[in-house]
């Protein structure tokens, strides 16, 4: 498997890799995959009261795809409302690290993610 | 571009320099290029010789006639002469094979083709360290058994089967027994003349020789039939026509007499280097050894790092040539077989390297797999969810996963 450029990079030098804490009610917590897929994904976002993304964290068990795609969303979200978060979608992330198809559904993983994290914080509201 | 260090030896080996010499010595207009079936001049005859020598070779490292050799293209040639060759000829005899979950593909897939003619198949499970009992083989036979085919060392795992004991309840059923010696040749010994064993299937390249050449052993004495899956020109006594490739085969018996040589001395000294992998890595909590303790071969190591992903462990070892217990080729990860039949849960299975080692491994080449293997484990737990979760004591078991 030859990965691309970004991946690599992403992979190399993963941002903002960490953990905040999931009882902040501040703190939206996303954890998506399972272990026996080989895919585990736990995105974490801390959300100001005008509603931006302060800080976002990931930790991923995955394929070097899947590490690239959480890693590259937690740069992205980081600034933004909930509501430009909640539009990344997928092909976005597939794009920008030039995913081959069998990957696709790790930048999938990354969304629905992005998306779980979102629905925990606003559960906590 | 630098290459990777080598350490997939079970995967294939480079042909030993010495081999290939004497193999380019059978190919040009100056060297031994003659085919040997033709029996009309020296070419021929000389071809021929080579041919008849290198299968003195062969027979010698396991102690056999040399007329029970069958040239072939290699082990998965072989087993499929001698399972469908057996279930062919036999099959007014009987219908049911016994094999195990465990096999290389090229025995089970035989078998799954023998199921879609109308033979039964039991596959045996093994025990969490990899072994099949003579007593479970013994427990499946059936009036009906015609063949059991096991391998005599795993290729994934390295776990040495009993094949003497096996062959005793076999033999004493009168039920036929095919090994598949691809990863034992040339790394144990092997006897023959006392081991009671009907078939055997033997590939040139696991052991610094040629690929694309193998062997079957056909046992003479009790006599076995096989019924021929290549036609022709009637070589190898019916059972394997075809032109003998003359320079693979001469490969193929210097690749054997070098290894009768030299056995000993390289399993203590691949022993040794094992040993010292397994020393370098398996205080990071949560690595296992994957199969028997003792009852395997020297030169694999299969471990499992929990809590890290295979393919993004592979990414992290671009620097050494190993092979995963995974395959994520698709949306769905594979995780291997071999290791599941083992009970071993998928994560497990995942996160699991075969490192094999070699007749050109050296101890500095070890020393770099362990510290290459000490980081990528350590980075990618710092970014492993479930090592967090390990780590704050959670029982991954009891978490409801969101699997997509
Ligand atoms: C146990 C076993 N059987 C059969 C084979 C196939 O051998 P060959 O590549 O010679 O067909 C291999 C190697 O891949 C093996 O490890
Ligand atoms: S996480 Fe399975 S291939 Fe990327």
């Amino acid at each position: 498997m030859a990965y691309s450029e970004q991946v690599i990079d992403h992979y190399e030098n993963p941002r903002n890799v960490g953990k905040m804490d999931e009882d902040d009610a501040h703190v939206g917590t996303g954890m998506v995959g399972a272990p026996a897929c080989g895919d585990v994904m736990r995105l974490q976002i801390k959300v100001n009261d005008a509603g931006v993304i302060e800080d976002a964290k990931f930790k991923t068990y995955g394929c070097g795809s899947a590490i690239a795609s959480s890693s590259l969303v937690t740069e992205w979200m980081k600034g933004m409302t909930l509501d430009q978060a909640g539009e990344i979608r997928n092909s976005n992330i597939s794009e920008e690290l030039a995913l081959p198809p069998v990957k696709i559904h790790c930048s999938v993983l990354a969304e629905d993610a992005i998306k779980a994290a979102i629905d925990n914080y606003k559960s906590k509201q | 571009m630098k290459l990777p260090l080598y350490l997939d030896y079970s995967a294939t080996t480079p042909v030993d320099p010495r081999v290939a010499k004497l193999m380019c010595d059978c190919l040009t207009q100056e060297g031994n290029f003659g085919n040997p079936a033709s029996r009309s001049h020296v070419y021929g005859w000389q071809a021929e010789e080579a041919v008849e020598n290198a299968r003195r070779q062969v027979a010698d490292l396991i102690n056999a006639d040399p007329r029970e050799i069958v040239w072939t293209s290699g082990a998965t040639e072989s087993d499929n002469l001698a399972i469908k060759g057996v279930a062919h000829f036999y099959h007014k005899k009987g219908k049911h094979i016994i094999t195990s979950k465990i096999e290389h593909k090229a025995v089970l897939d035989t078998c799954r083709q023998l199921e879609r003619e109308g033979f039964e198949v039991t596959y045996l499970e093994p025990t969490t360290d990899g072994i099949i009992s003579p007593k479970q083989v013994a427990d499946a036979l059936r009036e009906d058994t015609i063949i059991v085919s096991l391998m005599h060392v795993n290729n994934e795992i390295g776990v040495v089967t009993d094949i003497a004991a096996i062959g005793e309840v076999t033999r004493a059923n009168k039920v036929l027994f095919h090994v598949d010696a691809a990863q034992s040749a040339g790394k144990i010994a092997i006897d023959l003349e006392t081991a009671k064993v009907d078939l055997m299937s033997f590939s040139a390249h696991k052991i610094y020789g040629p690929k694309g050449v193998g062997a079957l052993y056909v046992r003479r004495k009790p006599r076995v039939r096989l019924e021929a899956q290549m036609h022709g020109g009637g070589h190898e006594r019916g059972m394997r026509s075809g032109t003998l490739a003359t320079h693979q085969i001469v490969g193929m018996g210097a690749a054997f007499a070098i290894a009768q040589e030299e056995m000993a001395a390289d399993n203590t000294r691949i022993e040794a280097l094992r040993q010292r992998l397994w020393e370098g890595v398996k205080d990071m909590e949560e690595v296992y050894m994957n199969g028997h303790a003792t009852q395997r071969v020297s030169g694999n190591a299969n471990i499992s790092f929990n809590f890290v992903e295979g393919e993004s462990l592979l990414m992290s070892l671009r620097e050494l040539a190993v092979s995963s217990g995974s395959a994520c080729t698709s949306a769905s990860l594979e995780p291997s077989y071999v290791l599941r039949a083992l009970g071993m849960n998928d994560e497990l299975a995942h996160s699991s390297i075969r490192f094999s080692i070699g007749r050109f491994t050296t101890e500095a080449d070890i020393d770099q797999a362990i510290e290459q293997s000490r980081n990528a484990v350590i980075k990618l737990r710092e970014l492993s969810p479930l090592w967090d979760m390990y780590k704050d004591g959670v029982d991954l078991d009891s978490v409801q996963w969101a699997a997509h």
